[in-house]
């Protein structure tokens, strides 16, 4: 095993030793809005002609749950390694900026898929969505954690108390995914809000992600693959800058 | 060519944001080496920049100017060559709560790339008195338990330079005796040790060669027998339960009841003797031994003030 490697396992091994707080409860938390807006709505709302809403909420929490979880383990394990000081093992060691990368943003993504996973299994009970092209799920779920755990990363590196940290995630990521079309298609929006929707990068992940289930779309996967693509690798490119430069962790 | 190499190190950290502060020179062309196998002091009081010169070393911070070598190589420039031959044992108490003592140490091999560790992890666990802690987690161990731990951590991939920023902080004096036995075998089987400590005893027992900072600045540079040598005086030392005269309280170092006074002749003890019997004091166990190394410390440090 190499020194990244370890460094993966480590950070994996970091939230699987608290899977109650990491895995069961976003998991939880994902099967109370599926039966709560799926009971409220299923009736009310239709969604590209013929799709159930219970079955479109699928993959929209799914998601949410991935983007979610993969920001909240890069970011997290960062900043609470930065106030209890135990960064500083990490600091001595030969290990590269891109190992560090790549150990923070794979296990963020191992993360995301595995509470994705879950949502996946525990809402299939309500209500299973066809899954029609499996390749493009995996693809934007991969894509959307790779993107949000170097996101986390950066916020990490940046944030120096808890409550830093709060603020990002509340502020910044939090109403990312909840305006992304998580839980509606944004053609039911005013034309206005539609094409604010189309500037979050977040809307296209979902978009992708829920294209693979139904085959339908609100724009063509091949454009959100492009721009979730692109968004991925202006953030990682951030990320591996502020770990070259020590941003805030090396003095 | 030098275990270690500082050449003109300087540091300023820049003014607080927003404050009234001034920029803040914590280091000030410091220049010195320490050869390969040398058990090196590295003494100053408390902001001398002990801490910064070493977190240079090791790569946690950078120096404003200058460079720092580590067996020939450049902490900044080949900071993965120079890492693996340091084993750095941090000044801090830190630990990561999420794991047991022997998780903790195989993650820091694999840190650096070392497979197969468990051997010398156990010899690591075994000499330092932890081999029954192997699966505690972190949050249940003592301090002086953690420290060993740091000091485990530091020595997992057998670093040919150990560095010690105050390791005996706050630890126990069975604990002290078990980690000097363990580094100083270390450093006989040719290690360099770099030792930054408050304890001057400690400095004056284990260490070949000194160096003193006072603010930011090399105040003394030598081998320990020369700076002992060089001592320039003796010191007169009694215990006494009243207050001193004040011709004599200021020159004298105050411990409790202790009281020492340096003195550079037989003149100079009747002079302090003859103080106290005019100001009609009693002391108790007079005696008049060589300088120590803290004789040293104290006389460098108020010369350069």
């Amino acid at each position: 095993m190499s020194g990244w490697q370890m460094l993966l396992y480590k950070e994996v091994l970091r939230f699987w030793k608290v899977g109650f707080q990491t895995v069961a409860a976003p998991v939880l938390t994902a099967v109370l809005y599926m039966l709560i807006f799926g009971h409220v709505l299923e009736d009310h709302v239709k969604v590209f002609g013929q799709v159930s809403y219970t079955a479109f909420l699928v993959p929209g929490l799914v998601m949410m749950s991935v983007l979610q979880n993969a920001f909240a383990n890069s970011s997290s394990s960062l900043v609470q390694s930065k106030i209890m000081g135990n960064l500083v093992f990490l600091l001595l060691t030969p290990l590269s900026h891109w190992s560090w990368f790549l150990a923070y943003v794979g296990s963020s993504v191992v993360r995301g898929l595995l509470v994705g996973s879950g949502v996946l299994m525990a809402t299939s009970f309500l209500a299973m969505p066809a899954l029609v092209a499996p390749g493009w799920t995996l693809l934007f779920a991969v894509l959307g954690a790779a993107m949000l755990g170097a996101l986390g990363l950066i916020a990490g590196l940046w944030a120096e108390k808890f409550d830093q940290m709060a603020a990002f995630q509340n502020f910044i990521i939090m109403p990312m995914t909840f305006l992304s079309g998580v839980f509606y298609s944004i053609h039911s929006l005013p034309p206005f809000w539609q094409g604010l929707s189309h500037l979050n990068p977040f809307f296209y992940m979902i978009d992708g992600f829920r294209y693979g289930f139904f085959g339908v779309s609100d724009v063509s996967p091949w454009l959100s693959l492009g721009i979730v693509g692109a968004a991925l690798l202006i953030v990682s490119a951030i990320a591996i800058h502020l770990l070259r430069i020590g941003y805030k962790i090396r003095g | 060519m030098p275990a270690i190499s500082f050449q003109s190190v300087s540091k300023t950290f820049p003014a607080a944001r927003g404050g009234t502060g001034q920029a803040l020179k914590a280091l000030d062309d410091v220049s010195f080496d320490i050869e390969e196998g040398e058990f090196f002091g590295l003494l100053g009081p408390n902001g001398a920049g002990k801490t910064t010169l070493i977190s240079i070393l090791a790569g946690l911070s950078r120096a404003s100017s200058g460079r720092v070598l580590v067996q020939g190589h450049d902490v900044q420039l080949e900071y993965a060559e120079t890492r693996r031959r340091l084993g750095v044992v941090p000044q801090e108490l830190v630990f990561d709560p999420f794991f047991n003592v022997r998780e903790a140490l195989r993650f820091q091999s694999g840190y650096f790339g070392v497979k197969h560790n468990d051997a010398w992890i156990d010899e690591l666990l075994d000499s330092l008195g932890l081999a029954d802690k192997a699966n505690a987690n972190m949050r249940q161990l003592s301090g002086g338990m953690k420290r060993r731990v740091l000091v485990a951590q530091a020595l997992v991939h057998k670093p040919p330079v150990i560095v010690l920023d105050e390791p005996t902080a706050g630890v126990d004096v069975e604990l002290r005796q078990t980690l000097w036995q363990f580094i100083a075998r270390l450093n006989k089987q040719g290690h360099t040790v770099l030792l930054t400590t408050h304890y001057l005893e400690e400095a004056e027992a284990l260490c070949s060669r000194i160096a003193m900072l006072k603010q930011g600045r090399v105040v003394a540079l030598s081998t320990m027998s020369d700076l002992l040598k060089g001592a320039s005086s003796n010191v007169l030392r009694f215990k006494i339960d009243s207050t001193l005269p004040p011709f004599l309280a200021g020159k004298a170092r105050i411990t409790g009841r202790i009281v020492q006074l340096p003195a550079h002749s037989a003149h100079e003890v009747e002079q302090y003797l003859t103080a106290l019997r005019e100001a009609g004091l009693h002391a108790e166990d007079i005696e008049i031994r060589k300088a120590d190394l803290e004789d040293v410390f104290l006389d460098v440090m108020g010369a350069n003030s």
